[in-house]
């Protein structure tokens, strides 16, 4: 027995290939949407897999640094440090800003580190490591500087003298590493107006100015004008020591909120990107409602140009199953061409985006799966109008 | 098929009522009509007369109310249907003829032809030697590769009816075949028609209004208000 669904779409294959094409850039926009998901996912176990770190260290009762702000002393590392099973343990500071380049100016993450300590990006594409203490920094690919680019953060700049990939926060980022030192001071830094304005105001206070106790006006302002602290500590843990027996202690006697590896995943995925997963998953839906409906009217419309020749099909004594097949093998075979020309898109594309998008292989499949089953719901439409043709329709009066 | 069922058409006081109580319609009163094999028979009548009804019931596409009706020797219907698959009756039993030729436009004229052999269960190749066999009787072998669109109308009509007769059918219904076609096409057609009945043992009724073509029937049925009567038709061949 011939295809008679084959012969169909062979005879109008213009009609079926710019059909597919539609619903294949559909396709192709959905599976992106599950990839810029799996993309976030992604990136958020390369963030904590790249800054080397075993525990974070943060202000108690916060999900910081990622999830919620976390402020805690910069010399808290010291007491770690001394802490047993800890092998390294350094300042971090995270803030999300705009670094200017010349004329323009980028959406980043500037992170202050310890040159050489936990939180320093795991590798380089070129370039080197910060080693001076100021004013140097280290760029992920993603933001576009260049090495020797002369870089603005606040009212100082820097010079890029490495580069790094996949290093971007939960919200895709790039992040932009300087030291800790100058991270801090952009962090709180006050412009001249403001700080002008404090030291009158703490002048202005007798409790910081009393004639009888020269020099205190002087501490507090000093003290007012240093940032002494930082978002979490990154530690290492000692070989043979689980991060969990290292942790306990820390939040024992520290009364800090020390997060593992497991954990700190639990808040990036499950917490952080909840939201957006959420609203992906939204899209998700909609698209598969929108192909369906679309398959579903080119199937039914198909069928309906076709009326007279499935009467006629059905007088000289085609089966029903026949002619129900002919409209599935024919859905399936627009939902066939619309995934292909959807995973080519999606893979020529998704380079482009802004974010990073991954393309798994499994997530493929199964919208290949879920392409089929649609396609195969959407004929069902069209499947009973063909099977309710009366074969008297061929024959007229 | 032809060898199994090699007396024609008999019909008997056939009725179709449409609807039921006071809106009930008659639209045939009690047919009555025998067609010999390798016999071509018009059944002529005025709009509304009842031939579609008629025609609906011979293809077994709608139910008579009562009558019989036999193929050869086996009675398929007698105040119901005496065969469960219809389907299978009319794709073996009865090969149809339309106004329009209504050939499926994706498959090319082998295929149209071969396709009721192929849904019969026979083998692709053995199927598409039959319809070529036919193609050549009728005139279009030379357009077996072509696409229905590719073909001129008679050549449509041509290729319907070798469509009609793959499957050596004993009977043949044709629901006016040559209207879309000239004198000299039309004419054509009943030639064929005249030939395949002979040639196979095919018993044949054709529906018509056209003038150009009733002188050809030997014998016609009129049919008027859901009532049959025969005459004798003039036969001419117009050769």
């Amino acid at each position: 027995m011939i295809s008679l669904a084959g012969r169909d779409i062979l005879h109008a294959w213009g009609k079926f290939v710019f059909t597919g094409v539609g619903l294949g850039l559909l396709i192709g926009v959905t599976l992106t949407m599950a990839g810029v998901y799996r993309g976030m996912v992604d990136d958020a176990k390369v963030l904590l897999g790249n800054s080397g770190a075993d525990l974070w260290v943060v202000q108690k009762d916060t999900l910081g640094p990622y999830a919620e702000p976390s402020s805690i002393y910069d010399d808290v590392y010291r007491g770690i440090l001394g802490m047993p099973g800890v092998e390294r343990a350094a300042n971090v500071t995270y803030l999300t800003m705009q670094v200017r380049l010349g004329e323009r100016d980028v959406r980043a993450m500037a992170v202050g580190i310890v040159p050489g300590g936990p939180g320093e990006p795991g590798y380089l594409v070129a370039g080197r490591q910060i080693t001076r203490g100021h004013y140097e920094a280290v760029a992920d690919m993603a933001s576009g500087f260049k090495l020797g680019d002369r870089i603005q953060i606040r009212r100082n700049h820097y010079t890029v003298v490495g580069l790094t990939r996949r290093m971007v926060s939960s919200s895709g980022d790039p992040m932009v590493f300087i030291p800790l030192r100058d991270a801090q001071e952009a962090q709180f830094l006050k412009d001249n107006d403001v700080i002008v304005q404090q030291r009158r105001r703490t002048a202005a206070n007798p409790a910081f100015n009393r004639p009888g106790v020269p020099g205190l006006l002087d501490a507090v302002i000093a003290s007012q004008s240093n940032n002494s602290f930082v978002n979490a500590v990154l530690v290492q843990t000692k070989p043979g020591h689980s991060a969990e027996e290292v942790a306990e202690p820390i939040r024992r006697w520290k009364r800090l909120q020390v997060y593992t590896r497991v954990q700190m995943e639990e808040i990036l995925v499950a917490k952080l990107i909840a939201t957006s997963s959420k609203q992906i998953g939204m899209f998700l839906v909609i698209l598969a409602i929108v192909s369906a409906a679309i398959v579903a009217f080119i199937i039914y419309t198909l069928t309906l140009g076709k009326i007279r020749e499935i009467a006629v099909l059905k007088l000289i004594g085609t089966r029903n199953r026949t002619i129900a097949g002919m409209i599935l093998q024919q859905a399936l075979g627009l939902g066939f061409i619309g995934f292909v020309v959807g995973k080519i898109s999606a893979t020529l594309w998704a380079p482009l985006f802004p974010k990073y998008v991954l393309l798994e292989p499994g997530d493929a499949a199964r919208g290949f799966a879920a392409v089929l089953i649609i396609c195969a719901l959407a004929s069902v439409l069209a499947i009973r109008a063909a099977l309710k043709v009366d074969p008297a329709e061929a024959i007229g009066g | 098929m032809a060898d199994r069922l090699n007396n024609g058409i008999h019909i008997e006081g056939l009725t179709k009522r449409y609807g039921a109580g006071d809106t009930a319609v008659d639209a045939l009163r009690g047919v009555d009509m025998q067609v010999a094999p390798g016999e071509v028979v018009g059944l002529v009548g005025p709009s509304g007369s009842g031939k579609t009804t008629l025609l609906k019931c011979l293809g077994a596409v709608i139910e008579p109310s009562s009558g019989s009706m036999k193929l050869g020797n086996d009675v398929i219907y007698k105040d119901g249907w005496k065969i469960k698959d219809l389907r299978a009756l009319r794709r073996d039993n009865i090969g149809f003829v339309f106004q329009a030729p209504y050939l499926i436009p994706f498959l090319d004229v082998t295929d149209n032809v071969a396709l009721l052999p192929m849904l019969a269960g026979r083998p692709n190749a053995e199927s598409r030697q039959r319809a070529l066999e036919l193609l050549e009787a009728l005139d279009v072998a030379h357009r077996a590769k072509a696409m229905p669109s590719q073909l001129s109308g008679g050549e449509q009509q041509r290729v319907a009816i070798a469509r009609a007769l793959v499957n050596r059918p004993p009977v043949i219904l044709a629901d006016e075949p040559t209207a879309p076609l000239d004198s000299e096409r039309a004419l054509a057609v009943i030639r064929i028609l005249n030939k395949m009945a002979q040639q196979y043992q095919t018993a044949i009724i054709v529906v018509t209004h056209d003038e150009k073509i009733i002188p050809t029937f030997r014998r016609i049925y009129h049919i008027r208000d859901g009532r049959t009567h025969e005459e004798a038709g003039e036969g001419r061949t117009f050769e």
